[in-house]
C-alpha cells in the first residue's frame, strides 16, 4: 500500500472540485449540528422531565369561608378534613399526604412574593385555603384514579395537578425538538445527494486515471479508496465545524436558558460529548456508504 | 497463452454476433495480427482477452486461467500480466513521461525503489532515453506512443494487446513502433496486435488472423494483409 500516493489523489480530487466539496462540508455541518441540536433538545426534556417526576404533587385545595366554588358550603370542617385524608392515606397509588395548613400557605406565599410586598399585603391569610399535597407513586398513570375519587368530596374546592402545567411546557419542548429534526432530516437528505453527485463529479474528473488504473490491473480497492476517503474527509470536516457549532448552542443557547429556571437541570458536558460523537458516527457513516454506493454505480471496475 | 474455444460474443439487444464460434490459440511468445474492417470483431477479441466483457458462449483461456471462473476481484491480477496500448494513446496529460509510466506500477503498490530501478529502464528500452521530464504535449505522436508502450510493457507482463496502435501515426512512424513492438516480442512476450495498416502486416510477416463479421476467415502462419485490400 503507498499511502501518500493515495492521500495525493484524494488531495487531487478535493481541489478539482472545491466549490463542491466546501458546499458540502457545509451542508454536512449545517445537517450535523441541527442533527446534534434536537439530540441536545431531547436530553434537556428528559433530564427536566425527570428532575420534575419526582417533585411533581397533586395539590387538593380545600374549601375556606370565602371560596366561590358552589360546592363548598363554607370552611372545610376538621371531620371532612379526616375523611379525606384517611380515604387518601388509604389509597395504594398514593405515597404521602402532607396537610399545608392556611398559615402555612400564608407563610409560603409571602416567602414566594417577598419581592413585591404591596401584592403580599393585599391577601390575607384566611384568604389562602389549606390544601394536600399529595405524592403519587407514578404521578402519570394513577393521576386520574386519585383525582376522580377526592373531586367533588365534601370540603374540596378544586384539585390541581402540576403534570398539567408542566405539560404545556414539555410540548413547547417537544415541538422544538421536532422542528429542528425535521430540518435536520431534510438536510441531511441534501448532504447525501450532494455526496453522491460530488463523487460522481470526482469520478468523472478522474476517468482517465481510473481508466488506466483499471487496465494495468490495479485492485479496486486501490482505485475506489481515494474517492471513498474524499468523502469520508469531507464528512469529517463537515462534523469538525457541527461539533463548534453545537459547543456554541450548548453554552449560549441551553446554558442561558437554565437562569430562567429556580432549578438546576443543565446539561453535563459528558452529554455534549455524546451528541458529539453520534453525530460523528452519523456524518462518517453518512459520507463513506454514499461514497460506496455511488462509486458502485459510476465507477465500472 | 491465449486460448479461445469456439467463442460467440452476441452484446445485448443485437441480433448479429460481434464474434462466432471463433476457436483458435496462441502460443508463448508469438506475434499475432489481427485483421479485418472496422466491425469485424477485433475490439471484442482483445475486450475478451481482458475480461471486459464475458463470451456468451465458449471458453477462453488466457495464461492458463479459465476466465469464467476468474472470480471478479481476481481479475486485476490477471490485468497485471496483460499490457495494452491503444491507437489513442491514453496517457496522463499532467504527468511527465517517468511519471506516466510509473503510475502503472505505484497503482498496483510496487516499492518505490522497484520503480525507480525499472522505469528508466523501459524508458530506455522504447527509444526515449533523455526524454523523462517530457509532458506529453511536448512529444510527436510517434514519441507519445512509446510511452504507452513503455507504460503497457514496465511490468514485463506475458502478454501484449495492441489496438490499433499505428492508427494515429504516420508510416514511417510506425516502424519505429513496430521495431519496438518487435524487440518486446523477442523478449518472449506474446504480442497481439490489430491494425489496418497493410505495410506493416506484409513487412513484418508473422502470422494473421482475419475477421469479418465476427467469423475467422483466415489464419496464416507468416500472412500478408490479404488480397481484398
Amino acid at each position: 500500500m503507498r499511502s501518500n500516493f493515495v492521500f495525493q489523489e484524494i488531495w487531487v480530487g478535493l481541489r478539482r472540485n472545491l466549490t463542491m466539496t466546501v458546499a458540502l462540508i457545509v451542508v454536512v455541518a449545517i445537517s450535523l449540528s441541527l442533527l446534534g441540536t434536537g439530540l441536545l433538545f431531547v436530553k434537556q426534556v428528559d433530564s427536566t422531565r425527570t428532575y420534575w417526576q419526582s417533585k411533581v404533587e397533586i395539590s387538593i385545595y380545600l374549601c375556606t369561608a370565602s371560596s366561590a366554588n358552589p360546592n363548598c358550603h363554607g370552611a372545610i370542617t376538621d371531620a371532612q378534613k379526616q375523611q379525606i385524608q384517611t380515604m387518601l392515606t388509604s389509597m395504594s397509588q398514593v405515597q404521602n399526604v402532607t396537610y399545608v395548613s392556611q398559615q402555612e400557605a400564608y407563610q409560603l406565599f409571602r416567602q414566594d412574593f417577598a419581592n413585591d410586598q404591596s401584592y403580599v399585603s393585599t391577601v390575607k391569610e384566611t384568604d389562602m385555603p389549606p390544601s394536600f399535597e399529595v405524592k403519587l407513586h407514578n404521578p402519570q398513570a394513577d393521576y386520574n384514579i386519585v383525582s376522580s375519587a377526592v373531586t367533588g368530596a365534601a370540603g374540596v374546592d378544586s384539585v390541581i395537578d402540576e403534570m398539567t402545567i408542566l405539560d404545556k411546557f414539555y410540548k413547547l419542548l417537544n415541538g422544538a425538538r421536532n422542528a429542528v429534526v425535521i430540518v435536520a432530516l431534510i438536510l441531511v437528505v441534501a448532504a447525501v445527494m450532494l455526496v453522491a453527485n460530488t463523487i460522481r463529479l470526482s469520478a468523472f474528473n478522474r476517468r482517465r486515471e481510473t481508466g488506466i488504473m483499471r487496465l494495468v490491473g490495479a485492485s479496486n480497492f486501490y482505485i475506489q479508496l481515494p474517492f471513498l476517503l474524499e468523502g469520508v474527509i469531507a464528512g469529517l470536516l463537515g462534523w469538525a465545524l457541527a461539533a463548534g457549532l453545537l459547543i456554541g448552542v450548548k453554552s449560549l443557547l441551553l446554558n442561558n436558558l437554565q437562569q430562567y429556571f429556580s432549578y438546576n437541570v443543565a446539561l453535563s458536558a459528558t452529554d455534549l460529548v455524546e451528541v458529539i460523537l453520534l453525530a460523528m458516527c452519523i456524518g462518517v457513516l453518512l459520507c463513506g456508504v454514499t461514497s460506496f454506493l455511488t462509486l458502485r454505480r459510476y465507477l465500472r471496475i | 497463452m491465449i486460448n479461445f474455444d469456439n467463442v460467440t460474443k452476441i452484446y445485448p439487444n443485437q441480433n448479429r454476433a460481434a464474434l462466432e464460434n471463433v476457436d483458435l490459440s496462441v502460443n508463448k511468445g508469438e506475434f499475432v495480427f489481427l485483421v479485418g474492417p472496422s466491425g469485424s470483431g477485433k475490439s471484442t477479441f482483445l475486450r475478451l482477452i481482458l475480461k471486459e466483457e464475458r463470451p456468451s458462449e465458449g471458453r477462453i483461456h488466457v495464461a492458463g486461467k479459465d476466465l469464467a471462473r476468474l472470480t471478479n476481484w481476481k481479475v486485476p491480477h490477471l490485468r497485471r500480466r496483460i499490457g495494452c496500448v491503444f491507437q489513442d494513446f491514453r496517457l496522463l496529460p499532467n504527468k511527465n513521461v517517468y511519471q506516466n509510466v510509473a503510475f502503472a506500477l505505484e497503482v498496483i503498490g510496487k516499492p518505490r525503489r522497484f520503480i525507480r530501478r525499472v522505469v528508466p529502464e523501459v524508458i530506455d528500452l522504447v527509444g526515449l532515453e533523455g526524454k523523462h521530464d517530457r509532458m506529453p504535449d511536448e512529444l510527436s505522436g510517434g514519441e507519445q506512443q512509446r510511452v504507452a508502450v513503455a507504460r503497457a510493457f514496465v511490468n514485463r507482463p506475458m502478454i501484449l494487446l495492441a489496438d490499433e496502435p499505428t492508427g494515429n501515426i504516420d508510416p514511417a512512424t510506425s516502424i519505429g513502433i513496430m521495431k519496438v513492438l518487435d524487440r518486446i516480442n523477442r523478449t518472449g512476450t506474446t504480442v497481439v496486435m490489430a491494425t489496418h495498416d497493410a505495410a506493416i502486416v506484409d513487412s513484418m510477416r508473422k502470422r494473421v488472423i482475419e475477421l469479418e463479421y465476427g467469423k475467422v476467415v483466415r489464419d496464416q502462419v507468416r500472412g500478408v494483409y490479404g488480397q481484398a485490400y
